[in-house]
């Protein structure tokens, strides 16, 4: 009889392991609305707070602070944007301007979903409460730095 | 002086509570496990750490791939309800037996005029790819729209909740695919959503 409860418990050891609990998780999104009739809903951002970033392709982003064109975008793998996050943070509480940190993420045309997920996974990680996702307002002078480094 | 004696046993066990044991056990775990769900169009989630499970009840997923969007609305009898309210808009009229049908079709992407073909296949001819081209998501045909008003209104009508929207999207789909999703959702003034993820284990 041992070969058959060694074969029995080859069996249920193996629907054991295989029976995982497949139940798919979920990510929270929220975007802006849409509605242009109440300006009052318009949220002001501080430019010295304010981190915008820019999926692009190849899985490579285009981030900077404060106000689109000033200042060159930085280019980088999104992998590494996590570092940057946390340095520009650290730079914008030290500076003692009130108001929340906030990363404005702007998928372009050229990212993938896998992109904006792994964007959007990336600041729940590292505990950004204030994220905006923008994808209509994507300015010329950002497409144009983006094409420049041939990420969009 | 005599010596300690070791006493010998055989090492022979009666094995038949072990084995029912066993055969129990294996029964249990059978007849339990559940097989997946066959899907029309597959696709390949990304991963993220978040822990947030997508609800079984009121709830809509969206799958992206390849560029086509399938529709799935959970429960039999908001399902029934959203082919009624379909029906309704675009002057079709569904048998009994077809909304019977329908109710067992889990996700799917085909225009409403060929829905009725689409029921009367068998399951095996469903799955098959290029069978299911999508569901039309252009201004002038907007289906998917429709799809999603219609699922939110019998949601309301039969749960007495709101629904909520997954988007079940391929990690290799390009974004302007998705935003065309969601800016349809938004344009019936959703903003929040789901996006469907395989758990990843978290970052220490």
């Amino acid at each position: 009889m041992t070969p058959m409860v060694d074969l029995m418990f080859l069996l249920v050891t193996f629907f054991i392991l295989t029976t995982v609990i497949s139940t798919p998780q979920a990510m929270d999104i929220v975007k802006p609305d849409k509605n242009d009739k109440q300006p009052e809903n318009r949220l002001e951002l501080k430019a010295s707070k304010t981190m915008t970033i820019l999926l692009g392709k190849n899985n490579k982003v285009a981030w900077y602070m404060g106000v689109a064109g000033e200042t060159a975008p930085n280019i980088g793998p999104l992998a590494n944007v996590g570092d940057d996050i946390v340095k520009n943070r650290k730079i914008a509480d030290a500076s003692g301007v009130a108001g929340d940190f906030v990363v404005l993420v702007k998928p372009t045309s050229g990212s993938t979903f896998q992109n904006f997920v792994d964007m959007m996974d990336e600041l729940e990680i590292l505990k950004v409460k204030v994220r905006q996702i923008d994808d209509d307002n994507i300015q010329d002078n950002e497409k144009q730095a983006m094409k420049e480094q041939g990420i969009l | 002086m005599p010596r300690i004696k070791v006493k010998r046993t055989s090492t022979v066990t009666d094995m038949t509570a072990m084995c029912d044991v066993a055969a129990l056990l294996l029964t249990f775990f059978i007849l339990t496990a559940t097989a997946r769900q066959p899907e029309p169009l597959a696709v390949s989630t990304p991963s993220s750490t978040y822990e947030f499970k997508v609800p079984a009840e009121n709830n809509a997923t969206l799958t992206i791939g390849q560029g086509k969007v399938f529709f799935e609305v959970a429960g039999v009898n908001v399902r029934k309800r959203t082919l009624e309210l379909m029906a309704e808009q675009y002057n079709m009229t569904f048998t009994p037996e077809e909304l019977k049908a329908f109710m067992g079709i889990g996700s799917f992407g085909v225009p409403l005029q060929s829905l009725k073909q689409l029921i009367e296949m068998n399951p095996g001819d469903r799955m098959k790819p290029g069978v299911q081209p999508g569901i039309p998501t252009d201004s002038t045909d907007n289906q998917l729209s429709a799809w999603v008003l219609n699922a939110r209104k019998a949601t309301k009508e039969i749960n007495q909740q709101d629904m909520r929207i997954s988007i079940k999207g391929d990690s290799k789909e390009e974004y302007p695919v998705v935003k065309k999703v969601i800016d349809i959702l938004q344009d019936q003034k959703v903003n929040k959503f789901l996006l469907v993820t395989n758990a990843e284990a978290k970052k220490k």
